[in-house]
């Protein structure tokens, strides 16, 4: 009802509107922005990025640990034409592993970068002593490379109690890398603290020094120190950088349970790079349909207070997670279906095939499940729809330790795709 | 159980314990006196037993920003089941004086205004605050903003719109009524000159601030008497919407006296509900659709915008943020903080005022930092609260459009 005098309900238009706000959904957000599209991203809420420990970890497992991510990855491409990095292409992942570097440093935490690159995993210890394989990590991660063979003190607090410095030192220990753990107490006027409380108070200068102080004491010579990831919200580097000069030794976080600060910092980069590119973040707001004419999608709806809002676009992405975001649902009638739009799913076991094993942390037949995708993302039986992020079918992340690496590439892909088709050589051809 | 009592409980069983609303709220980041979103509702409600005494009364520290509902993944309507579990604890505990006098805008801006020289001189009287504390533990420090000393409404009785045929109801509220009669001046002005004819209904308070301090009889009351002010003058033509400038009490018309004061049925509620726009959505819509008038004359002004916890709960992004970027000139810094702490007039009380200046310390920090010369920000309280405490002028964003449109 474009141009009639009266009217009003809730109608807007953009080039293209991205639902959901994890990693996958800004990356793709602010690339087309960027790229001058006009660009609305909605969610239903904030995503995975305050659950993730906020390293990007391309391919950790194929199944044995991954060295060098490029070459696992490349094999990988080749055996599994319907996993995910296959459908992105090697090149986007190195591309947009790139780009995220590039946009933290320009963020707005002062200093604060990320170090790596698909040539060689970091090894880095997870918080219960166990390692973790990750392409592409925050510099305030870096010392707890566990190949280095420098001994490590992992320091933690009984006022978070999410962490555990003894059963981390005790697992690494096991395993060969030399560690201890350092138990202080802090005062934090309260009987339960989070990372995020305690990461605002390493983000003040006199608070870190006085917990420098009384930390020094308790290290040896030759210690590395390993702390729960709290250094600081606004100012990481800083705090990071504080500490090393204050104990004169190598400092580096360990990703904690959620809320993650280092995921936190991550939001905030991307949330802001939105913001600069003249996109629109609405959160809060979830979709609850979208309106169809023949092959395409021309609007979706959403709740907002009062009237439901209709996002009109060319373009969509559909980055709302998997089972876990609640994004695809399995029904006690055993039906697995994408809640948000309701796209056919690729990958469901069939009737009379199992979707479960006994085993926990075995490969479950239901777990490769996703949306249906074609011709790269595009989702199958809606034209304009690009997939990205955990709603991808083909991928089992928690086993390869691809999740956030599927989630950047595929999101900075799905984007490069919508502009691509939107060149003016192709606009021209017949839809 | 009531059916909203029924629909509140069944979301909890949504929540998968992430912490993100933990991330987000604004109080239990600064004080333990209030654990949290997640512990004070989800996981406390299961311990609620209806018909039960209430047994914590940590959930009358949460501030009901809105904020953990907002954020929340999963659907879950956080800060709408402890509204439920502080209204239950203030049944069972008893109201003070304080909250039965201070909740009621209508009632102080009719006294007010006419001594409105008296009143704003004893407002800023230490002495007389000192003895306010003492006796109603309204803080001395608090912000009170001063009274216009003239109503809204008198002037928009006189006004004539032009007829145009495309009707808008204004929905004033106190704020404007009482305090800031320019605002909605300012507002008639800028409708007007998108070709609006507006029309101004009689009106009174929305009833938030008795909901946001437990009192719901008395909200309902309130917000009904309303809803059945302004339904019909959009009954009979399903084009008129209603516009306000106070985004909190635009969204307690769109969504939270429907939400928590359970009053989803009631039709003509339903009604101005569903039509109720903010208006720098209203504005946005407008531009979205190549109608809004853009001849902005050039505003050499810095801004700090902060966008309030209320104006995030109506789940359309930060519309007034766009609608500034269209002004030239005009250098706008979004500001990242989650809250000024007053939360309409949680602020005001005397046990959380040390709670909420430490919410707004964050943003405080920001404003002066920014370098910025002006505030804006869309709701009055958090004005009164932003100017008060970086001693800035703070403005509704429509002020600097309308500066802009030379009206």
């Amino acid at each position: 009802m474009r141009g009639d005098p009266v009217g009003l309900r809730g109608e807007l238009h953009f080039d293209a509107v991205v639902i959901g706000a994890g990693t996958a959904g800004l990356t793709a957000g602010v690339r087309l922005a960027e790229s001058g599209a006009r660009v609305c991203v909605v969610a239903k809420g904030v995503g995975s990025t305050h659950l993730a420990p906020g390293t990007i970890d391309v391919l950790g497992y194929t199944p044995d640990r991954v060295e060098e991510p490029e070459r696992a990855l490349g094999e990988l491409v080749g055996e599994r034409p319907d996993h995910p990095y296959a459908l992105i292409g090697a090149e986007a992942v190195g591309a947009a592993l790139q780009w995220f570097s590039d946009e933290v440093s320009e963020g707005p935490q002062p200093g604060y970068r990320y170090v790596g690159s698909l040539e060689r995993n970091h090894l880095l210890p997870t918080a219960v002593g166990s390692v973790r394989p990750s392409a592409l990590v925050p510099e305030t991660m870096c010392e707890g490379e566990v190949r280095s063979g420098e001994p490590i003190c992992v320091v933690g607090t009984p006022a978070l109690r999410d962490f555990h410095p003894a059963l981390c030192a005790a697992n690494l220990d096991r395993a060969g890398i030399a560690a201890r753990a350092v138990a202080l107490d802090i005062e934090l006027e309260r009987a339960d603290a989070n990372a995020l409380g305690l990461a605002r108070r390493f983000d003040d200068a006199d608070w870190r020094g006085a917990f420098a102080a009384s930390l020094a004491p308790l290290l040896r010579a030759d210690e590395r120190v390993a702390l729960p990831a709290v250094l600081g919200v606004r100012d990481p580097h800083g705090a990071w950088a504080d500490l090393q000069r204050r104990l004169g030794r190598p400092v580096f976080e360990i990703p904690t349970l959620p809320p993650s600060v280092p995921g936190m910092r991550a939001f905030e980069v991307l949330r802001a790079a939105l913001r600069r590119a003249g996109g629109r973040l609405v959160l809060g707001s979830e979709v609850i349909g979208a309106e169809r004419s023949g092959g395409r999608i021309e609007a979706v709806r959403a709740h907002a207070a009062g009237h439901d809002v209709r996002y009109h676009a060319r373009w969509f992405v559909l980055a709302t997670g998997g089972f876990a975001s609640g994004a695809i649902e399995l029904g006690s009638d055993w039906v697995a279906r994408e809640t948000v739009l309701g796209l056919p799913l690729r990958g469901v076991p069939g009737p009379d095939e199992a979707r479960f094993v006994g085993e926990y942390l075995a490969e479950q037949p239901i777990a490769r499940a996703g949306v249906a995708v074609s011709g790269g993302l595009r989702a199958e039986g809606a034209e304009n729809v690009l997939v990205a992020g955990a709603a991808l079918p083909g991928a089992v992340p928690w086993q390869e330790g691809s999740g956030e690496g599927i989630a950047l590439a595929s999101g900075y892909r799905a984007a490069q795709l919508a502009l691509e088709a939107q060149a003016p050589t192709q606009a021209e051809a017949p839809a | 159980m009531t059916p909203i009592e029924e629909l509140l409980r069944g979301s909890l069983d949504h929540c998968v314990k992430c912490t993100i609303c933990e991330t987000q709220c604004p109080v239990s980041n600064v004080t333990p006196l209030f654990p949290g979103p997640k512990y004070a509702g989800p996981q406390s409600e299961r311990y609620r037993v209806a018909g039960d005494p209430s047994v914590d009364s940590s959930v009358d520290y949460c501030s009901g920003c809105g904020i953990c509902t907002q954020v929340c993944p999963q659907g879950v309507k956080i800060a709408e089941i402890n509204a439920q579990a502080r209204n239950k604890l203030k049944r069972q505990k008893g109201v003070p004086l304080r909250d039965r006098i201070i909740t009621r805008p209508t009632v102080l801006g009719r006294l007010g205004t006419p001594a409105a020289t008296i009143a704003n001189w004893s407002i800023d009287k230490k002495p007389l605050r000192i003895v306010g504390e003492k006796l109603l533990k309204i803080h001395r420090d608090a912000p009170a903003p001063d009274f216009a000393g003239r109503r809204f409404s008198r002037w928009a009785r006189k006004h004539a719109s032009p007829p145009t045929g495309r009707k808008v109801v204004y929905f004033h509220g106190c704020g404007t009524e009482y305090y800031e009669p320019e605002e909605g001046e300012k507002v008639v002005a800028i409708l007007e000159h998108n070709g609006f004819e507006v029309t101004v209904p009689k009106q009174d308070c929305c009833g938030l601030p008795l909901q946001s301090s437990g009192l719901f009889d008395d909200a309902r009351k309130v917000v009904l008497r309303l809803a059945r002010n302004l339904a019909p003058h959009v009954r009979d033509d399903a084009d008129t919407i209603i516009v306000g400038n106070a985004t909190s009490c635009t969204l307690m018309l769109k969504r939270e006296a429907r939400e928590i004061l359970d009053l989803e049925d009631d039709p003509d509620l339903k009604l101005v509900s569903e039509r109720t726009y903010d208006i720098c959505e209203l504005l946005l819509e407008l531009h979205d659709r190549g109608e809004l008038k853009t001849d902005f004359q050039p505003v050499q002004d810095t801004i700090a915008y902060h966008a309030p916890c209320q104006q995030q709960g109506h789940w359309i992004g930060k519309p007034a943020l766009e609608l500034l970027a269209l002004v030239p000139g005009l250098q706008v810094t979004e500001m990242n903080a989650r809250c000024c702490g007053i939360a309409g007039t949680y602020g005001l009380k005397a046990e959380k005022y040390d709670i909420a200046m430490a919410v707004g310390a964050d943003l405080f920090a920001q404003v002066r930092e920014s370098g910025a010369a002006t505030v804006a920000c869309d709701s009055e309280t958090c004005r009164w609260q932003i100017a008060k405490a970086t001693e800035r002028p703070a403005v509704h964003p429509i002020d600097l459009l309308h500066r802009a449109y030379g009206l």
